[in-house]
């Protein structure tokens, strides 16, 4: 039993090393799986108020391309005013439209809200956005977040004021996408290695794919809004020995000056998520 | 300036520089990521007991891991170049007492050489274990290799600049002082 205390008070400095070691390593593993940021909560708050405060200096000095953005926006979304199309009448009979649309809330599925980007990484394995906006202004965990040009990623993580967002150029990010043209579906990843682009994959080869093509968020994801941009087809990789494509997509967002977001809450997916589990229950 | 406001100032100034500077660099190259934010723990003092170091370094590594959100990450890399810091030390400075003539290491106290080659050790070893790390969670050998190589030439090159922008000024530490 002496020589055990011996030892430890001989190597102690190599011993608390280990202790370190040991200790650093768990955090590295057991908290940083995805969608288990826990270990940031309280932290996000500190560095969050940091990271506002940058960004007000970040945030002046690219106004510039911001207005640019946002005036393509509006230009965008005028031209879908129902006051441009107009067609000569040719009603015979009148009828009345018994639809409810949107004026009741009930029936609303999707509800977005707008965010500020305070913090934002592109160069590592693992990007996280921040967005100034918490559990205390309606942000939950698993909500779809876009820009104003396409997807952005998922929120994993909510503190009060500010929320982490897992973008898709995160090695753990899985999204469900389609081909505009032909509506194939197929999965949206990254590989780890330029941020400008994402890989899709099982693309069936039967299906003509060109470059330019436009990838849009599938019908049957539960969290982001069908018909979204992701990305554009950059280039059709043809793997032999396969009999999927891999395509290689430029992001429609340019994630390095991304900074003001919407994020998309579905408000019938608790409905869904009940049916689909009270489903698999009963088998 | 006392030594440890020198030393909390630095801590503050590494972490807000490699967060808000060095990492907001546009990516150059997948293999690059200007890593300067560790020459804060080769330029504590000689003469701070090894244990304290080894905690110093590991507090300092989680600081930046909750900025950059990697839990752990770079606080494993920091314990560990910490303590390795001493052995390196040992290794290349020649020495007759067991007293240095100076408080921390830099170029006047260690010489150009040895200095350079202090530095490029502990790069290697920080950069090599944070790579590796991030490499253990995404196999890809050649990025491995890549990036070890890539991100320790910059930080390499970063810290000499340093040096050389933000010249310090050391008094020889003699009996009387």
């Amino acid at each position: 039993m002496r020589n055990v205390f011996l030892f430890i008070r001989r190597y102690f400095n190599f011993v608390f090393f280990l202790l370190l070691q040991i200790v650093a390593l768990m955090i590295l593993f057991r908290y940083n799986k995805y969608h288990e940021a826990a270990f940031m909560g309280v932290a996000s708050e500190i560095t969050g108020s940091f990271d506002a405060r940058y960004n007000t200096i970040e945030n002046f000095l690219r106004l510039k391309k911001t207005n640019e953005q946002l005036a393509a926006e509006n230009e965008r979304l005028k031209n879908m005013l129902r006051q441009d199309f107009a067609a000569p009448d040719s009603l015979k009979q009148l009828v009345i439209d018994s639809i409810k649309i949107d004026s009741l809330e009930h029936y609303r599925k999707y509800l977005y809200l707008s965010a500020k980007v305070i913090g934002n990484s592109t160069g590592s394995q693992t990007n996280y956005i921040t967005i100034h906006r918490g559990s205390a202004q309606g942000v939950q965990r698993d909500m779809a977040v876009l820009s104003s040009t396409g997807v952005v990623g998922t929120v994993v993580n909510v503190s009060r004021n500010m929320a982490s967002v897992m973008s898709i150029l995160h090695r753990q990010s899985r999204i469900s996408a389609s081909l505009y043209r032909s509506g194939e579906t197929g999965t949206v990843e990254w590989d780890g290695k330029d941020p400008q682009f994402v890989t899709m994959r099982n693309i069936p080869k039967s299906v003509q794919v060109k470059k330019g093509d436009t990838v849009i968020t599938s019908k049957y994801s539960d969290k982001f809004p069908p018909g979204q941009f992701i990305g554009f087809v950059d280039e059709v990789a043809n793997e032999s020995g396969s009999s999927f494509y891999s395509l290689r997509l430029r992001t429609a967002t340019n994630f390095f000056n991304v900074q003001y977001v919407n994020v998309v809450a579905n408000l019938q997916k608790e409905e869904q998520d009940q049916l689909e589990k009270a489903t698999q229950q009963k088998q | 300036m006392s030594n440890l406001v020198k030393n909390i100032i630095r801590f503050i100034l590494f972490i807000l520089v490699q967060v808000y500077v060095l990492n907001k660099i546009p990516p150059l190259h997948r293999f690059i990521t200007p890593y300067l934010y560790f020459i804060f723990i080769l330029w504590l003092p000689f003469n701070m007991p090894r244990l304290t170091l080894t905690f110093v370094g590991f507090i300092y590594g989680l600081t930046l891991d909750y900025f950059t959100h990697t839990p752990g990450l770079h606080a494993a890399a920091c314990t560990l170049v910490a303590y390795a810091r001493p052995f390196v030390i040992n290794i290349l400075i020649a020495r007759e007492s067991t007293e240095f003539n100076y408080v921390e290491p830099s170029i006047t106290a260690m010489g150009f050489t040895p200095y350079s080659v202090y530095i490029l050790i502990l790069a290697f070893l920080h950069n090599g274990y944070v790579v590796f790390l991030e490499w253990l969670r995404f196999p890809d050998i050649w990025y491995f290799i890549g990036k070890i190589f890539a991100t320790t030439g910059i930080s390499f090159l970063l810290a000499l600049i340093t040096e050389m922008l933000f010249y310090r000024k050391q008094r020889f530490r003699t009996n009387t002082a």
